[in-house]
């Protein structure tokens, strides 16, 4: 494999402050700066600041973005405004999911869209296929943007006393585009940790920026590592392990994001829903298991003796001090309170069937 | 720069065993440790289990990943450090004072097929 891996445009600071680097989505990341219970527990207690730019963003405009964006898009932009974001997912006909993605609706003939970074290339072909019979615009914007999430209970006051952006106008799941050093910025209040917090979406020289007076002041420089404890914790899937082209979001529990009545229905629409009304033969739980042992991604899970699922994420929860997973098992044996086992090498621990969301996310409404 | 200590005997996969007469205590290096992380879990055997030199006996885990233990020799576990079901931690702040397990060595021979503390030096590169 001779794949150039990319680097974001924050790398060099990256690599002189001395962090864990490793190649995820084909970008050459942070995982850790200090470790990853030291920046976890920065995000659940104060602040911390992430490097995102590696996530992808796709804008379509035009007279049918709308209605094109609603066709390929899980959940209801007829339900927001302008200013406003919505969580969904792209799927395949089968009702498998391509991606899942927030959209941003700029105004009515304007859409942003931010992809997973080992989607890009896929989501963007899917996208323009998609756009032959539409009279839309795809514009591709990935390499335009670099993108900060500053997370945490201080986060507000940290984008206003350190970046000097006032986001008291801003409440979960808005946005707005505001100038900032001469250009055009998005400011949002998103991210993906269970916290308040923001998303900053703007040139590649003005996150750098930004990021040298976020260090200056203090902030806690965040990895990947941590960003995954957090959302784990929060109940959030990550695409690849709780989303995939085989766990359609029915499968994962995350019907409250896929509005089958909608008007125009929308790609997957008719596969998921004879999900809903058959179930689906696997679903995703949470686990909770007795014991320090850590469930990880791909150990069994077993029914008495029987293999009924696998774990798609799991740790010991740095919240909460427990190990916890998600698991995909046979519908049969998902229900709350169930007790099935996780094999853990050559040992077996009981875990029982519990909610998703182990840790309350709190997010400013 | 880790520490190495003289008179271990030392394995590829970064493991020491520090010989008391007929027994073995085995543990991670320091550079292992260094290179793991925060331990959060170790995964011990049980005593009067057996070990196999080149098999894996347990693991070590930080918060993102599992570390499978080899053992760098065979015999049979006599006593497994409990300390470290409280607080595997203490790997970190001292992984050789604090041993994993203690082995009763069914084949001194093996020990032959270690390295010893300048080769182990010359191996991580410091």
């Amino acid at each position: 494999m001779t794949e150039e891996i990319k680097v974001t445009c924050l790398h060099d600071r990256h690599v002189a402050q001395g962090a864990l680097m490793s190649p995820f989505a084909g970008y050459d990341m942070p995982i850790q700066y200090v470790d990853i219970t030291t920046e976890h527990n920065a995000v659940r207690n104060k602040v911390g600041v992430f490097d995102v730019s590696h996530m992808g963003e796709v804008e379509i405009t035009g007279p049918d973005a709308a209605k094109f964006t609603n066709y390929i898009f899980t959940n209801d932009i007829n339900t927001i405004k302008a200013g406003q974001i919505l969580y969904g997912m792209m799927l395949y006909p089968d009702g498998g999911t391509v991606d899942d993605l927030l959209v941003y609706r700029v105004d009515d003939n304007d859409f942003f869209l931010v992809i997973n970074a080992a989607n890009i290339d896929k989501d963007v072909a899917w996208i323009m296929e998609q756009a032959k019979n539409f009279d839309v615009k795809v514009d591709h914007q990935s390499e335009q943007y670099g993108q900060i999430a500053v997370q945490g209970p201080e986060a507000e006051k940290t984008m206003g006393t350190v970046l000097g952006i006032d986001t008291t106008d801003l409440t979960f799941y808005t946005f707005k585009k505001m100038e900032y050093d001469g250009k055009t910025i998005i400011v949002s209040r998103t991210g993906y940790t269970g916290e308040d917090g923001f998303e900053v979406y703007a040139d590649p020289a003005i996150i750098c920026k930004m990021w040298d007076m976020l260090m200056k002041a203090g902030v806690q420089a965040c990895g990947l590592g941590c960003r995954d404890t957090l959302r784990f914790e929060a109940g959030l899937p990550l695409y690849g392990d709780e989303l995939t082209p085989e766990i359609s979001p029915i499968a994962a529990t995350f019907g409250m994001f896929v509005k089958l009545d909608k008007e125009g229905g929308f790609i997957g629409r008719d596969a998921c829903a004879q999900q809903k009304a058959e179930g689906t033969p696997k679903k995703l739980v949470g686990l909770e298991l007795e014991g320090k042992a850590i469930p990880r991604h791909g150990y069994e899970v077993l029914d008495g003796e029987n293999v009924v699922g696998y774990i798609t994420t799991g740790y010991h929860s740095i919240s909460l001090d427990k190990s916890v997973a998600f698991a995909l098992v046979d519908r049969a044996v998902g229900a709350l309170g169930n007790t099935l086992n996780v094999r853990i090498r050559k040992k077996v621990f009981p875990a029982t069937v519990v909610k998703k969301r182990f840790y309350t996310p709190n997010y400013k409404k | 720069m880790s520490k190495i200590i003289d008179g271990l005997y030392y394995s590829e996969s970064h493991e020491y065993v520090k010989v008391e007469g007929d027994f073995g205590f085995i543990g991670i290096t320091d550079y292992a440790q260094h290179e793991l992380g925060n331990v959060v879990y170790v995964d011990m055997p049980e005593v009067d289990d057996e070990v196999t030199a080149g098999e894996e006996f347990g693991a070590v885990e930080s918060v993102k990943a599992a570390s499978d233990l080899m053992s760098p020799v065979s015999g049979t576990v006599v006593e497994v450090n409990e300390a470290l079901e409280d607080e595997p931690g203490l790997i970190n702040k001292d992984a050789f004072e604090n041993w994993i397990i203690k082995v009763e060595l069914s084949d001194k021979s093996e020990l032959d097929n270690l390295m010893d503390a300048a080769a182990y030096k010359a191996m991580i590169g410091e």
